[in-house]
């Protein structure tokens, strides 16, 4: 049985790259897809010192609606996107909790895209479990990890702003 | 057995599959519509260059309106377009329908094209019930209004408004004024608010404008409107319907107005804070004052941007079940 990741030992890792591409140019935007990936960001803007960070709700990009309808919309806990700042010509970090089948990102380029055309997109995740259907890739991330295919990683957030993971098992 | 419109608006997984009526739609459909179409309301965003997703591409719905009606078929086109579906609105008044073809024939023609959403006004009561009875379990219907009956989606942008600003059903006391006998908009709100659980509904009219069965669904009446409105925490106006009534039945514009209109004077008798509501299309200076309908208190026209998202949140979760 595979081990649940620590997701603060990832969130640090995560920060230190980013830190790290902030010293080459610090010129970019975070923007975080709700909900995890927008409490990883919003805690990375604190720690980068940026002024603000983007929300992004993928919701109406997804490709499950024939199949699940409506039902694939209430997994963002009601968070809408809200991006405050120009996205036109912007480089733009997205944030997400878990990579997997990269489906996630292709629906939240779609959401961001129609906010504007960013010069950059870039990925930043805590987690890469690998197992893409979609030819996409994170620039920053935490660790690969390996959990069990049944198995969905879910982010939690305490009181004090920590991160962890616990994992679920996946409803068909 | 014949099910009724509220179990017929529901596929065998206890899903909405049409909207008929909010009679009996339990408070988890309608807060789930209500939690739904808030996210909706994002895409209507003036920072967002693109105000449409991809949600309904490829669906194709029918905006049927036998009777007139600018608002209403315009915000369900608009938030049809904004889901990316494909949107053809048929003109009754030349169509088929003026020469003889019946309802059901006319639905028929549309099934056969591919019609996946039938967005039905009627002057009869029951119409969309009719409709949803005839359709292949693939399409849908939303009734946006079945003459004195039921107006399901107005209901929901009224809820969807007064939660908007006063948050907690618990908390609110709600009158409506006016003609609530030919209001399906009232009936629809009553239902909706009841479910909710609102404190206290009130019902501000002649004793000719109030349905006889009125007490029964839980409502308090009042034939005077000062007192009807006191204390209240949202105010709704209703137009007089006219076209629904028999000569002298209610007394004419400035005599209707002298006693029941809504003034300056009779709103401060609610709460500071309360809302001024009103379904449209409204009649300024019959049941409602220009400087009220106007003034600070007024959320007429934010009703009608919250009906697109409202309206975009239906049809969304139809279309998926």
């Amino acid at each position: 049985m595979p081990s649940i990741p620590n997701a603060e030992d990832l969130y640090q890792i995560l920060l230190k790259q980013l830190k790290e591409q902030q010293a080459i140019n610090p010129d970019f935007q975070l923007a975080g897809l709700a909900s995890g990936g927008a409490w990883i960001a919003e805690r990375l803007a604190k720690d980068l010192q940026l002024p603000s960070h983007g929300v992004i709700n993928v919701s109406f990009h997804r490709d499950d609606y024939s199949e699940k309808g409506i039902k694939a919309l209430n997994s963002s806990e009601g968070m809408s996107t809200k991006l405050p700042f120009e996205v036109e010509g912007a480089h733009i970090i997205l944030v997400d909790d878990v990579l997997d089948t990269g489906r996630t990102v292709r629906a939240a380029l779609n959401e961001l895209f129609d906010y504007g055309r960013p010069a950059k997109v870039d990925l930043a995740v805590l987690a890469d479990r690998h197992r893409r259907q979609l030819p996409v890739d994170a620039t920053f991330k935490g660790a690969k990890v390996k959990v069990a295919d049944d198995q969905i990683l879910v982010l939690e957030q305490a009181e004090d702003g920590r991160f962890g993971f616990t994992t679920e098992t996946k409803q068909s | 057995m014949t099910k009724t419109p509220s179990q017929l608006q529901l596929n065998d997984q206890g899903e909405l599959t049409h909207l008929l009526t909010l009679e009996g739609l339990s408070k988890e459909h309608i807060l789930h519509i209500l939690d739904t179409a808030q996210q909706f309301v994002a895409v209507s965003d003036s920072d967002r260059e693109v105000k449409k997703v991809p949600l309904l591409r490829g669906t194709n719905v029918f905006n049927l309106f036998f009777e007139n009606s600018t608002r209403t078929r315009t915000t369900f086109e608009l938030a049809a377009k904004r889901l990316s579906a494909d949107v053809v609105n048929l003109d009754i008044q030349t169509s088929s329908t003026a020469k003889g073809e019946t309802l059901l024939d006319t639905i028929d023609n549309l099934v056969a094209m591919q019609a996946d959403i039938f967005v039905v006004r009627h002057k009869t009561t029951g119409a969309a019930v009719e409709v949803a009875q005839h359709l292949p379990p693939h399409v849908h219907v939303i009734n946006a209004g079945d003459g004195t009956n039921q107006h399901p989606t107005q209901g929901l942008l009224d809820m969807y408004t007064m939660r908007h600003y006063k948050q907690d059903f618990s908390k609110i006391k709600v009158a409506i004024i006016g003609d609530i006998v030919h209001s399906r908009v009232a009936k629809s709100n009553i239902h909706a608010l009841t479910t909710l659980g609102c404190k206290e509904i009130r019902a501000i009219g002649p004793e000719s404008l109030l349905p006889k069965d009125i007490n029964m669904m839980g409502v308090k009446i009042f034939n005077d409107i000062e007192e009807g409105l006191k204390d209240v925490d949202v105010v709704m106006t209703l137009r007089i319907q006219k076209e629904r009534m028999e000569a002298g039945q209610v007394p004419e514009g400035d005599a209707f107005f002298k006693q029941w209109g809504l003034t300056q004077a009779r709103l401060k008798l609610a709460k500071p804070d309360a809302i001024v509501m009103h379904p449209g299309p409204m009649n300024r200076e019959v049941e409602i004052a220009s400087d009220v309908a106007d003034g600070p208190q007024s959320v007429i026209l934010k009703q009608v941007t919250f009906g697109i998202a409202v309206r975009m949140a239906v049809m969304s979760i139809v279309a998926g079940n």
